[in-house]
């Protein structure tokens, strides 16, 4: 076999996540591609989680209802996820804690209580038992296993190994998962790629408050502060996350910000003070199902909306969505340089579909990043901070500057930074932040604003995370996929492009009110059917393919 | 012209409390300069009502931010370069009200910077109504009938949130508030000054506190009981009774950004990171 979906489910808390990364560092050493989605409940203890493992020889960014491997460490695993099951769905249980009755498919019971007990491991050591299962199961070469165990499980990596061979002896092999001969790719969420396509472009610090799905941003700089010596501030609230990162702007710190829909809103009287001080500042936001509390762990691209017009008065902002964990390293860099090289702010809307979920990162896929600097000051006469330019841009001075002052102002100012009530002064800096939104917008047409997709009269048009179910389902039926990676400055020209000999759009979004519809709409395009989710659930490919023959008739 | 003034027109009513803090600010800093801070050193942060006007009416840097949002963003350059002297203005309304949780954080943090409230006691630029530290009779244009609630201390938050430098001050004794004012800028580590700014028009209190005001010394500065002791001894009423003004704590702790720059913040070699960073994921 050369694809498989492979399906963990156990009680939160008891390491279901940490299965699935090996299940996918395992699964790239043999040369797939890998993804995984991650479901599981806002509780520390307690609820149930699972994850869904594809492995394919192509790139994947989408799960599948359809599983050929369960590992099943409790009961819910069986009932809730049956309908997932075919008949050749193997199944690897916990045979303490799992009763089969009523399964036809081929089962292993593995006595995870016993086994660890016999060999003083800790309860998370019963994932390393239902690996070994999974590896005898597959066929899998015991030696790759065990180099992958080498390398993440350093301290334990002996009893690990003993454990998960008692699993490899119990179970069966039912097929064998070929190795595929192509390049071996490292595993990455979407929240991993994001912070590391921000550090390229220069990155010094990194400014949140706790909240799903960003919080791993916070914590992979925490643990690399040492290393490359990032500022990470973990302030008091997502009031203060915002003025401290444009504290850091003023100064010339390069920052970046993360946080869902309800800490965004909080952060939106400081993003206002963005616009009109021309302070950069990148906002990761990932997105979850709201509105209020709404279902904190699980996905949403409901925030769109908000995004566009948040902050009082009218000012540039530089939107991208990223589609897959390649996109999100390259345009989290793109973000930060554009808000630097014309002081607005720049937002990754990313959701928690993107943030959490796993793929193979292959960085050949991407183009260079680098740190471009931003437009500074040459030193000559008397420095004004936001001083007339040709194309809007004020050259920036970073305190302390010898003989000169840098003054920022929340008020409508003059050149100087002084406030102003002038009716000319306030024209001229509204048309001046209108000069910048017009000159990134063109300058932005030289990037992949909007992305194709295989060829077709029909189009599934797409932002985000719904990249990847949208490319698969449009290739088994023939159509084109248009993916909106730029939202704002809106890129009506590429759009255009992208559109020529298109018969019939269908928007593909995970909101209920047709969000992206809406703004294609503002700007003159039409669109013919909406597939609309708003459960909390990404799509997978039989619900979008299920959606999607609807539609096409 | 004088070195430090701005083109800005100065738009405090006459009178206004406001005209002292800006001549001792421009006193002070000419004398820091003279020690050896030079005036490109300096930042100065505003908050949003007739106090912050002051960071315009200065040739020297600035970032007026938002109403109770200076303090985050004066953290945030202290962070970004610890040589910088950074002093906030802010109002009682900004401050105690709307963005107490900053100040609260930022003495909690003991981050160095300066925090200079202009305590008039009223919304002024909003025009007259009752703030959180208005007086129980004071009759705002929100509160016609005078105010329903008492007010709070906030130097008594200060002193258990962590502020290692608590004065307050009087401008029209000038002497005594620029010795204040130098000092708490001098201060490692966070100081505050609640500043008995007067608003002639909404909220005048100079009779009161030309009468009742005291310059009090405390013997142990680092005493947090006596500090205590002198801070609840006036609650912000318009009662007869002694208003202390002075330095009521100074205390030597470390300050954040001491200990936070425990790590340079350095780029790095990114190409270098990225490819130890892809090898970890592998």
């Amino acid at each position: 076999m050369q694809h498989v979906s492979v399906l963990v489910g156990g009680e939160t808390g008891y390491g279901v996540s940490d299965a699935g990364v090996m299940i996918c560092r395992l699964f790239c050493r043999l040369g797939y591609r890998i993804y995984m989605y991650n479901d599981y409940p806002s509780s520390v203890r307690g609820g149930h989680q699972f994850v869904i493992v594809r492995a394919s020889t192509e790139k994947v960014a989408g799960h599948s209802d359809q599983v050929d491997v369960v590992l099943a460490f409790n009961q819910d695993t069986l009932d809730v996820h049956k309908i997932r099951f075919h008949n050749h769905t193997v199944i690897i249980y916990d045979s303490e804690k799992v009763r089969i009755d009523g399964i036809s498919q081929p089962s292993y019971g593995l006595p995870l209580g016993k086994i660890l007990e016999e060999e003083g491991g800790k309860p998370v050591l019963g994932i390393s038992c239902m690996m070994g299962g999974l590896c005898k199961a597959l066929n899998i070469d015991w030696n790759i296993f065990e180099a992958m165990m080498q390398k993440h499980q350093t301290e334990t990596v002996k009893k690990s190994l003993k454990i998960a061979h008692k699993g490899f002896e119990m179970a069966q092999t039912v097929d064998s998962l070929e190795v595929i001969q192509q390049p071996l790719l490292p595993v990455l969420s979407g929240n991993q790629a994001i912070t590391l396509g921000l550090l390229k472009a220069g990155l010094q610090a990194y400014v949140a408050y706790p909240m799903t799905p960003t919080s791993p941003i916070a914590e992979l700089l925490a643990s690399l502060e040492p290393d490359i010596g990032i500022h990470v501030v973990l302030p008091e609230s997502e009031i203060a996350v915002m003025m401290m990162a444009l504290g850091y702007s003023y100064m010339g710190v390069k920052s970046a910000i993360g946080t869902s829909g309800g800490g965004f809103s909080l952060m939106v009287e400081g993003l206002s003070l963005a616009g009109q001080a021309e302070l950069p500042v990148v906002v990761v936001l990932g997105q979850r199902a709201g509105p209020a509390t709404g279902m904190p762990t699980y996905t949403a691209q409901t925030d769109l909306n908000f995004v566009l017009h948040a902050g009082h008065g009218e000012f540039p902002r530089f939107i991208i969505a990223p589609g897959d964990a390649e996109e999100a390293c390259y345009w989290a860099g793109v973000a930060l340089n554009k808000a630097w090289k014309y002081q607005i702010p720049a937002f990754i809307l990313a959701d928690k579909t993107l943030c959490l979920g796993l793929f193979s990162f292959d960085l050949s896929l991407t183009a260079e990043l680098k740190e471009e600097p931003p437009v500074l000051w040459d030193g000559q006469g008397e420095y004004k901070r936001y001083q007339y330019t040709e194309d809007g841009i004020s050259p920036l001075a970073f305190p302390p500057v010898e003989a000169q002052v840098v003054k920022t102002n929340s008020y409508v100012h003059d050149e100087n930074g002084i406030t102003s009530e002038d009716p000319a002064d306030a024209r001229a800096v509204a048309d001046k932040r209108f000069l910048k939104e017009k000159n990134l917008a063109a300058e932005l047409k030289d990037f992949e604003t909007v992305k194709v997709y295989n060829q077709g009269k029909t189009a599934l048009l797409c932002w985000g995370s719904n990249k990847g179910v949208c490319i698969e389902i449009a290739k088994k039926y023939g159509l084109k996929v248009i993916q909106m990676l730029v939202l704002s400055p809106f890129p009506e020209q590429a759009l255009t492009q992208a559109l020529q000999g298109i018969e019939k759009i269908i928007s593909v979004e995970c909101n209920g009110k047709g969000q992206l519809v809406t703004l294609v709409k503002q700007h003159g395009f039409k669109v013919d059917d909406q597939i609309l989710k708003y459960d909390g659930r990404p799509f997978s490919l039989e619900d979008l393919e299920n959606d999607v023959k609807k539609v096409i008739g | 012209m004088n070195r430090l003034k701005t083109t800005a027109p100065i738009t405090w009513c006459p009178g206004c409390g406001n005209f002292e803090i800006q001549n001792s600010l421009e006193a002070v800093l000419e004398d820091l300069q003279k020690e050896g801070v030079p005036f490109k050193k300096i930042i100065l942060v505003g908050g949003i009502g007739n106090h912050a006007k002051i960071v315009d009416y200065f040739h020297i840097n600035s970032f007026s931010a938002l109403h109770g949002r200076a303090i985050p963003a004066a953290e945030a350059i202290k962070l970004a370069d610890p040589d910088t002297k950074v002093i906030c203005f802010v109002g009682d309304g900004d401050t105690y009200a709307e963005g107490l949780e900053h100040l609260i954080f930022a003495a909690k943090r003991n981050v160095d910077i300066t925090v200079v409230v202009h305590n008039n006691r009223t919304y002024a630029l909003a025009t007259g109504q009752f703030t959180p530290t208005s007086q129980k009779s004071f009759k705002g244009s929100t509160m016609p009938y005078g105010a329903k609630e008492d007010p709070f201390n906030p130097l008594e938050l200060m002193l258990v949130s962590g502020a290692t430098y608590i004065a307050r001050g009087y401008p029209v004794r000038s002497q005594h508030f620029r010795k204040l004012l130098k000092e708490a800028i001098v201060h490692k580590g966070f100081s505050i000054i609640d500043v008995l700014q007067v608003c002639v028009t909404y909220n005048n209190l100079y009779t009161i506190y030309n009468k009742n005001l005291e310059e009090i010394e405390v013997s142990d500065p680092a005493s947090f009981d006596e500090a205590l002791k002198v801070i609840r001894s006036w609650n912000y009423d318009t009662g007869e009774r002694p208003i202390a003004i002075g330095k009521f704590f100074e205390a030597d702790r470390p300050s954040y950004e001491e200990n936070y720059s425990r790590f340079k913040a350095e780029k790095g070699d990114r190409n270098k990171m990225m490819k130890d960073a892809l090898d970890r994921l592998f």
